[in-house]
Formats: structure tokens, C-alpha cells, sequence
């Protein structure tokens, strides 16, 4: 490697030589310092994650402690309790926080309820060719336009609609669902259906048919099996598929606002309109923390009962 | 478990420091954003339910240099509207004229209106044909930036009441120009009603009991007391916007009683208009907009003034305070307030010009309908309107008992909805 100038090819030898030492000496630095190369690769990421998640919820939680003025609309920034005062001191809002928690349990039962057989048709009794037809019902709608898909529905419960017709039809009366709560129940239960299935589905293929066929063997009937070795077992994936259709409820408002009726406050639609109409953005955002709390304790309780894992 | 652990407390650590850093920055955003107005309204040191009136109020934008003459057009229009106001019939023209391209945005409400103007404060909008319940909002808050009335000579032909009125003129100053006027109506589907209501009690029958629709504002507060100051006067309401709290109270808790009877609170023109179509409703409260629409449409509407009256609107093209296309926005308050355009404006909509000069026009385009629309004797007209405006706490009688707007806002969020 004894370099001699002159000769232009060994001149960009040598420079090869010394980007190529350059490089390595890097990458050796690197190697010896797995903390630096960590926290390389990490950076943008995570930067990206403070800037835009932490940081936007940071705001919102100090927001939540300033005011508007009524007249003018303009925010006013002094501190105070007062959003979270009337949030809790006003029943108007305290039911509809319930009845948005209420709303969100009931489509995360339903679906569950739902989910399980379905995905226990494809991970054990469908064979491969109606497995893949199947998966592709499921994933399908979600390549669909959200509003594509509930205005579908406002079709099917519109007065004199395809649900009056059918029912009509059937000489059972006239159930006129459109802009009532079991239309918004409805439509939630059809919108998050695919999100429970999934986990479910993916918890179910890995129980071994060996432990099924033990119980079995043990005398364990369908429904012994079911409840004693498979629900226990699956369990991780309900939770993990009851953490999306949970979280996706708590915060929907363009379903209750095309197919609600009179009593269709959820917290998402108690935000939207103090901030898209009231121009209460102080409000809203004190409002916004409260699903974000009960997410939290969601979570916190889904990891206990393992949901991570499943995930 | 012990990495997940200290993962998440380094995490932690490092969402706390960035806090402080994000706070800084929301802290200085704002208050750069909203700077002059909370100088009028804070400073009075009113809190946020005792509203002390305009009184001790400036508008912040009222020293702005206004135009001197219309230069070329900047070939855009960003305009905030009422569904119906921009109609191609005489958007259309407008953009071959000057070259002005417009971009609109239907809003649904006053407060919706306010809110844009607000959050759009940095140069998003040129102007907003808001009402006179908005109006002075909009104005005290600095949203709005005055207006060279010489530039606009087809203003000079308004009728008197519209020429400076209290709604969009502050001491001398315009901050935009009056447009059109007219009542909220009661709509009604012509199969259902084989003879037209004439009293706003249909709205408040348990007979139509999941066929109702009103609009989701809490201006509709007016409407129920409109309606108990002509069937319960021993109440005393004498004015709809200016309720004392026993007054209020019971105009809320008509409403409140009034709310299971309603199929649905609408919130856009649009959603009203295909409700009917749909059937899901058979009489409701809206404007004069929607029964023009079902009526293109063939559908079987009707609507009326019923006997106790009408609450209504005053509308004004405001200009923005940070108009990005100032030129466009003059050469468009020159031509919507021409008789022609008002003419047009008002016959599509069905309300009334400012223009006194519309009237002869009105007729030409459609015979009969400058009476029709009350274009030649307003006067007797207004007074049976209940034309909106801001609730404040200082009433008309110099007493200050009077329930401020923005507790019209949160009765209507959380006692009637």
C-alpha cells in the first residue's frame, strides 16, 4: 500500500483507500458504541413521535386549563379548573360521557360475539381457498371510503328505506331507525367488525389442536372445550381486538352526526362542535383528555390480561 | 419486564423536557394570534357570564387604512357564505367580469361562521356573509377590517335601515356591506298539511311527534320565546334576544319539551333539504333557501310566516381583517349590491333586497314578486320580523339582567339537546 503520486489510477486508489477508512473507522465507532448506533437510528423516529403525537397532546392538555371569551370567541389565556368543573358538575355531559362508554362496550361485546365463531371458521374448519375468499371479505370494506360505507347504511334505515321495505314487507311493522342510537349501534358494530376479527383470528390459529383434542379426550364436550381451553387461550386476542373497536367508538363522531338522532351526544361530537362551531377550543380540548383517561385505563388493564402479546 | 420499564421512564423523561419547550411554543403562537381583542373585552374586567354589553368595547381593526380606489382584481375570492349565497347565477358572471375566481364555504350556523372567521384569522378568508347576531362578534374581536363605503356606489340606493346599521357600522366606520333580509320560516310538506299552519304550535304538537326538524343553533332559543311572547304574556317578553332568566328558563324548557318530539337538529341547508325529500320529516323551521330548493326540485313544500311572527336575519358581506385579495373583495361588494344582482339574489333565495332599486327589476324577472317579497314597502315588513342579534347582558331598558349569549350557548348544549 506504499502510495507513490503521480499516476492518476493510483491517485483514486488512494483516495478509495481513505473514504473506505473513513467509513470503517465509522463503522467500527459504531460497533464498539451500540448506544450511538441505537440512538442514530432512533432519532428521526422518535423525533417524529415527540414532534407530532406528544407534543400536540401536550397542548391540548394545556389548553384545557385556559378559557374563551363569549363575545369576541377569543381565547383567553388565564389559568383556571373551570372546563373541568362544568365537564363534571353538569349532568348534560356526564351522561354523555356514559352513554358514549356505554355506546363503546356494546359494540366491543357484539363484535366480540360475532368475531369469535367467524374467526374460529377460518383458523380451524375453512379450507385454505375459502380462507383467503373469507380474509378478503374482511378486508375489503376497509379499503372502502368511510363515508362511502355509512352513507350505505343511512340507505338501508331511511324511512320507507331497504330496511322499512324488507321489514314492511314481512307485514312487521315500520322500524324507522334512521337518526336514532340502535342506527349509530349498528353501523359502529359493521364499521370495527374486521379490527376484532383479525386478532381473534390470529389468537385462535396459534391453539394447538393437540390441547383441544386432550380435552376431548378427557370427556370435555363443544361447549366444556370451548369455555374451559379455548376462550381462556384466546382471551389476548378479544382484549387486543376490544382495544381498537374500544378506542375507535370513544372517539367517532361523523357516524353519530349522519345517522344520530336528538340524543346522539357523544364526547366526539361534544368536540367537534365546540371547536368546528363554538370556536371552544379550551373546552374541547378539556373534553378530549377525558377519552383519552378512560383509553388509559383501558390499556392498563389489556396489558394485565396479556393483550400485548396477542397483538 | 425491567427493559419495558426503564424504556418507558426514559421516554418519559424525555416527554417531560420536551413539554416545557412545547409550552413555550403554544404559549407565544396564541398569543401572538388573538392579541388585540381580549385588550377590549378582558380589560373591562367582565367575567365570561357577565358580559357588560358593548359598552366599554373598541373594535380593535377600527384605525386600519382603508382602500382609496379598486385595483386589479388578484384573481381569487375566498369567501365564508350561508348555503345559497353563492349562486352560479350570479357567481358565475361576477368571475367573467373581473377575473376573480370564488372559492366558497357554506356554513351552517352564525357560531360556525364566528369560528371559521377565527381559526382562518390568518389571511384564509376575504369575506363572510354573516348575520347580525355575528356581527358585532366578529367586529369586537378583530376579525373584521373597515371598509371605503365611496368605493361601493350602488350602496348610495339601500333603503335608510340598511344604509349604516348598528349591525356592521361603529361609530362612522363600515366594516362591510349590508346584503339582504329575511324571515325564518315554518316549512311544511303540502301532502301531510292538506291546509297550511298558520302558528308556530305545530312545532311544539305531540301529534307530530318524530316529523319535526329545527335547526341545531342555539339562536333557536328566540324562536320558542318569540313564540311565549304571543301566548303567554304574563312572561313580559317584549323582545326575543333580550330574556331576563325566569324568561329564558321557560323558553328552554319549551324547547326541552320540544325535543323528543324532533326527529333531527340540522345543522346544514342540505340536510334539511333531503330529510323532507326522504320523508323522514314533514314540518320543521328553516329558511327561505330550502323551500326554493324543494320547490326546483318539484317537491310538495309549503312554508309561511305564521301569525305570531318570525324571527330573521340581516345579512352583510363582512370583510376580513387580513383579506388576502382585498381588490376582489371590493369589486365583489360593488357588483352583489348593484339592483341587479340583488334583484336575482332575492327571488333564488326568496328574501328581501337593500337595494330600493331592485324592486322594478324583481318584477321584470318574476312578475309579482317584489310585493311578494315585501321589496316595496319594507318598513311595515321589519316589524314583523325579529331580526337576530347577539343576546348581551345589558338590555334595551338599561337594566343588566338580561341572559348574555353565552349562556344561550350552553343551555342549548346541555339543557335542550
Amino acid at each position: 500500500m506504499t502510495s507513490t503520486a503521480g499516476t492518476r489510477p493510483k491517485e483514486q486508489g488512494q483516495n478509495q483507500v481513505i473514504r473506505n477508512g473513513w467509513l470503517l473507522r465509522l463503522s467500527t465507532a459504531l460497533w464498539r458504541r451500540p448506544w450511538a448506533r441505537a440512538s442514530l437510528l432512533l432519532t428521526p423516529p422518535l423525533a417524529w413521535f415527540l414532534l407530532v403525537y406528544i407534543a400536540s397532546l401536550i397542548v391540548l392538555l394545556v389548553t384545557a386549563f385556559w378559557t374563551v371569551n363569549p363575545f369576541t370567541s377569543n381565547i383567553e389565556q388565564t389559568w383556571t379548573l373551570s372546563n373541568f368543573q362544568e365537564i363534571f358538575t353538569t349532568p348534560a355531559y356526564l351522561s354523555d360521557i356514559a352513554q358514549t362508554v356505554g355506546m363503546a362496550a356494546a359494540v366491543t361485546v357484539t363484535d366480540a360475539v360475532i368475531a369469535f365463531p367467524f374467526a374460529y371458521f377460518m383458523a380451524r374448519v375453512a379450507a385454505p381457498r375459502t380462507r383467503t375468499a373469507l380474509f378478503v371479505a374482511i378486508l375489503l370494506p376497509l379499503w372502502a371510503s368511510y363515508l362511502a360505507k355509512v352513507y350505505s347504511w343511512v340507505l338501508i334505515f331511511l324511512n320507507h328505506g331497504f330496511l322499512d321495505w324488507v321489514v314492511g314487507g314481512l307485514g312487521l311493522g315500520h322500524p324507522q331507525l334512521i337518526y336514532t342510537n340502535w342506527a349509530v349501534y349498528a353501523v359502529f358494530c359493521y364499521l370495527w367488525l374486521p379490527f376484532m376479527i383479525i386478532p381473534v383470528y390470529g389468537a385462535l390459529e396459534r391453539v394447538p389442536a393437540s390441547l383441544i383434542e386432550a380435552s376431548q379426550d378427557l370427556g370435555g364436550r363443544t361447549w366444556r372445550t370451548t369455555r374451559s381451553v379455548l376462550v381462556p387461550l384466546v382471551l389476548p386476542g378479544i382484549v387486543a381486538g376490544s382495544i381498537f373497536t374500544f378506542s375507535l367508538t370513544l372517539g367517532d363522531y361523523i357516524t353519530p352526526l349522519l345517522i344520530g338522532g336528538t340524543s346522539a351526544n357523544f364526547i366526539g361530537n361534544i368536540i367537534y362542535t365546540n371547536i368546528g362551531i363554538a370556536n371552544n377550543v379550551p373546552f374541547a380540548a378539556a373534553m378530549a383528555l377525558v377519552p383519552v383517561v378512560i383509553m388509559g385505563i383501558y390499556l392498563f388493564a389489556a396489558r394485565a390480561l396479556g393483550a400485548f402479546e396477542a397483538l | 419486564m425491567q427493559i419495558f420499564t426503564r424504556r418507558r421512564t426514559a421516554v418519559s423523561a424525555v416527554a417531560a423536557g420536551f413539554a416545557a419547550l412545547s409550552f413555550t411554543v403554544a404559549a407565544c403562537s396564541s398569543g401572538s394570534s388573538a392579541p388585540a381583542a381580549s385588550g377590549g373585552a378582558a380589560g373591562s374586567g367582565s367575567s365570561a357570564s357577565q358580559q357588560a354589553g358593548t359598552a366599554g368595547l373598541t373594535v380593535p381593526t377600527a384605525n386600519l387604512p382603508v382602500l382609496q380606489t379598486v385595483g386589479k382584481g388578484e384573481g381569487q375570492l375566498n369567501l365564508i357564505d350561508w348555503s345559497g349565497y353563492l349562486d352560479p347565477k350570479w357567481v358565475k358572471p361576477f368571475e367573467k367580469q373581473t377575473g376573480c375566481m370564488v372559492n366558497g364555504k357554506d356554513a351552517g350556523s352564525s357560531d360556525e361562521m364566528v369560528s371559521l372567521m377565527k381559526n382562518g384569522g390568518g389571511g384564509q378568508w376575504d369575506m363572510v356573509s354573516s348575520s347580525g347576531d355575528a356581527d358585532l362578534r366578529l367586529l369586537y374581536a378583530g376579525d373584521a377590517h373597515p371598509v371605503n363605503m365611496a368605493l361601493i356606489p350602488a350602496a348610495k340606493d339601500f333603503f335608510p335601515a340598511f344604509q349604516a346599521p348598528a349591525f356592521n357600522t361603529i361609530n362612522g366606520v363600515h366594516y362591510g356591506v349590508s346584503l339582504q333580509w329575511g324571515p325564518n320560516v315554518l316549512m311544511y310538506n303540502t301532502k301531510d298539511f292538506t291546509t297550511a299552519p298558520t302558528s308556530w304550535s305545530v312545532l311544539y304538537n305531540a301529534k307530530y311527534k318524530g316529523q319535526i326538524t329545527v335547526p341545531d343553533n342555539p339562536i333557536q332559543i328566540a324562536d320558542a320565546a318569540l313564540y311565549l311572547e304571543k301566548t303567554k304574556p304574563s312572561l313580559g317578553i317584549t323582545d326575543p334576544y333580550e330574556l331576563t332568566q325566569p324568561q329564558f328558563q321557560a323558553a328552554v324548557a319549551l324547547l326541552a319539551q320540544q325535543k323528543p318530539l324532533v326527529k333531527k337538529y340540522w345543522a346544514l341547508a342540505s340536510e334539511e333539504i333531503s330529510d323532507f325529500q326522504n320523508g323522514n320529516v314533514i314540518v320543521g323551521a328553516g329558511w327561505p333557501y330550502q323551500v326554493s330548493a324543494l320547490k326546483a326540485a318539484k317537491f310538495s313544500i309549503g312554508s309561511t310566516v305564521p301569525a305570531e311572527g318570525a324571527t330573521g336575519w340581516a345579512d352583510t358581506w363582512m370583510l376580513a381583517a387580513k383579506a388576502p385579495h382585498p381588490n376582489c373583495a371590493y369589486k365583489w361588494m360593488q357588483y352583489i349590491s348593484t339592483p341587479q344582482v340583488q334583484a336575482l339574489q332575492a327571488i333564488t333565495y326568496g328574501e328581501t333586497p337593500d337595494n330600493a332599486k331592485a324592486c322594478p327589476i324583481m318584477d321584470k324577472l318574476q312578475a309579482g314578486s317584489c310585493a311578494e317579497y315585501h321589496a316595496d314597502a319594507p318598513a311595515s315588513y321589519i316589524a314583523k320580523l325579529a331580526l337576530w342579534k347577539t343576546p348581551l347582558a345589558t338590555c334595551d331598558n338599561g337594566q343588566n339582567n338580561c341572559v348574555p349569549y353565552a349562556d344561550w350557548v350552553s343551555a342549548w348544549n346541555t339543557q335542550v339537546k
